[in-house]
């Protein structure tokens, strides 16, 4: 019995990681081989089935005569996100703390409101907003530009900051934040120079959905930009709906996707801790 | 004295204010206008876009599509995450390896991972129909089909977040209490029972947290269908947030689609809060039971 239980749950776990990783397998494979050896049908194993060959890899650094440009989209990408989520993080971070510790009341609205005002935004369609960000961007002229995307992006990460770090202050002690106050810290004093040194757990797990989310956002990318200022996602799909080589496609998926497949090592360890599990109630 | 209280909170909650209140009143404004390619502007009709929605059997076909893709997507992600979160949580051989390889979907990008699905669900050079045939089974029209892309758009769904579930359902078990298990290991309860009376109930508040939050993300799929069906063949892949995005951004019924959206966005709440509070009310149930 206890064996067959063993046998069922090896297979389940060996398909299933299959399954996973197969994608990347094949866009491995197919970015090494040229019209050949695509149009000859499903090709799986280099110099077994097929000859390799680099145009793939080459033709997106082989600048823009061969209208493929994956530096600037990669680098775009980057800072939006990276001061996206730093800003959210920082505001979100705040916002949670001050919600945590101190009551506040305008009206009817509570705690629970503002708390959840921010979640809320989440179950907001982007398609929702689209066209008034449009306009607004055009108004201020930060269409097209990494200053728009960046607004936008906070809309998108401070949720989730404030979301992850909420939960995450409630499990920090307030015992802590009275000894510091005892000591003679100001209020904020003691957030800088007790609490955030406790925090940062949270805020890796917060910092790291906020990569994530801003990395991985196509939509209001696709809405907001044109030409100057195109971020990857944008720019695979628009070379995905010209004819671009299949070759050509894996090998820009592959890079675009290889950075946060790399959080997915930090995530892991962080979840084997068990610090995630206060993230999620 | 200036309260520290307000250095905390108002810094975020003023930056997400500015962002968002301007696009939200905007698009209740231009839902009352009739504001298209021939006429830009804000002129005044009344309620007629939103009479117009009522009529719309496509934007409500969309509806019963999504409704349908994400309690089967949500479902299979459910069950499948809790599957292996349960496969990895005891000693397993290269139980890290296996964590850090099941959690890699969910940090890739929709639509960089569409592409490349788009290119394994080719009908002829694709290795999804070669795969098959080796197992003997026929050519299937994965996106030219109705049922096709249909479950294409599923199978993709599928494998980009079960990761998620995975993880708040790993994270959840890892955080367990021991007592239960060693009581239930003195009464000398089967594994099976184990999970069904102990695991099962105590994984409770999580899963309901880990399904809400699925359901939400699920109930904006966008990204996904853009690349890899255009919402075809027809309207079969169609989802409101693809049916809204063709009527305001191609089409340019700006009036027409705001009307859409919010519709959109309040039969959304209403049913994910219902959907909530009926998972509450099951797990409180079942605890008084």
């Amino acid at each position: 019995m206890t064996r067959l239980y063993h046998i069922i749950k090896y297979v389940f776990l060996i398909t299933w990681s299959l399954f996973v990783v197969f994608p990347f397998l094949w866009a491995l494979s197919t970015s090494f081989k040229d019209a050949n050896a695509i149009t000859s049908g499903a090709r799986y194993l280099p110099w077994v089935e097929f000859k390799p060959s680099t145009i793939g890899w080459s033709s997106l650094f082989a600048g823009d005569s061969q209208g493929i440009n994956i530096i600037d989209p990669f680098i775009n990408s980057a800072q939006v996100t990276l001061i996206a989520a730093f800003i959210s993080l920082v505001l979100g971070t705040l916002a949670a703390y001050g919600l945590s510790r101190y009551k506040f009341r305008a009206g009817f609205v509570k705690n629970s409101d503002i708390t959840f005002f921010f979640i809320s935004q989440r179950v907001m369609p982007p398609i929702v907003l689209a066209i008034p960000f449009f306009l607004m961007l055009k108004e201020i002229n930060a269409l097209d530009s990494i200053l728009g995307l960046v607004i936008v992006y906070i809309a998108l990460l401070l949720p989730i900051a404030v979301w992850v770090m909420i939960d995450f202050f409630e499990s920090i002690p307030r015992e802590l934040d009275e000894m510091a106050m005892i000591d003679g810290c100001t209020p904020v004093g003691a957030f800088f120079r007790v609490i955030l040194p406790n925090s940062i757990a949270g805020l890796v797990v917060a910092g790291m959905f906020c990569l994530i989310f801003g990395w991985n956002d196509f939509f209001f990318a696709f809405i907001l930009t044109f030409t100057e200022t195109q971020l990857l996602p944008v720019a695979i799909v628009s070379l995905n709906s010209s004819v671009t080589p299949w070759w050509s496609l894996s090998a820009f998926a592959l890079i675009s996707v290889t950075p946060l497949a790399l959080v997915a090592i930090f995530v892991e360890r962080f979840m084997a801790r068990g610090t995630l599990a206060g993230a999620v109630r | 004295m200036f309260k520290a209280k307000y250095f905390f909170l108002l810094p975020a909650l003023l930056t997400l204010v500015a962002i968002i209140l301007f696009p939200l009143l905007f698009t209740v404004r231009v839902s009352f206008s009739s504001w298209d390619v021939y006429q830009a502007g804000l002129d005044y009709i009344g309620g007629k876009n939103y009479l117009r929605v009522f009529e719309d059997v496509r934007f409500w076909e969309s509806f019963a599509r999504l409704s349908l893709m994400s309690f089967i997507s949500v479902t299979l992600q459910y069950v499948l995450g809790f599957a292996l979160a349960l496969a990895v949580w005891k000693q397993v051989r290269g139980g890290r390896t296996l964590r850090v390889i099941f959690l890699i979907p969910m940090m890739t990008t929709p639509v960089v991972m569409s592409v490349i699905w788009r290119t394994i669900f080719h009908e002829s050079l694709g290795p999804a129909n070669d795969l098959l045939g080796v197992i003997g089974i026929d050519a299937v029209p994965w996106l030219s089909s109705s049922t096709g892309a249909f479950v294409s758009v599923l199978i993709v769904e599928v494998w980009q977040w079960t990761p998620f579930m995975f993880l708040l359902l790993f994270a959840g078990l890892v955080s367990l209490p021991r007592e239960p298990y060693l009581a239930a290991a003195i009464d000398g309860a089967s594994a099976w029972k184990t999970f069904w009376q102990v695991t099962f109930p105590l994984m409770g508040p999580i899963s309901i947290g880990a399904i809400i939050i699925r359901l939400i993300e699920a109930s904006k799929i966008m990204d996904t269908v853009y690349v890899l069906t255009s919402g075809g063949p027809g309207t079969a892949t169609e989802t409101p947030s693809y049916y809204i995005y063709i009527r305001g951004l191609r089409d340019f019924q700006v009036g027409y689609s705001a009307a859409l959206s919010l519709i959109y966005l309040v039969v959304m709440i209403v049913t994910l809060t219902l959907i909530a509070k009926f998972f509450t009310r099951l797990l409180n149930g079942k605890e008084v039971g």
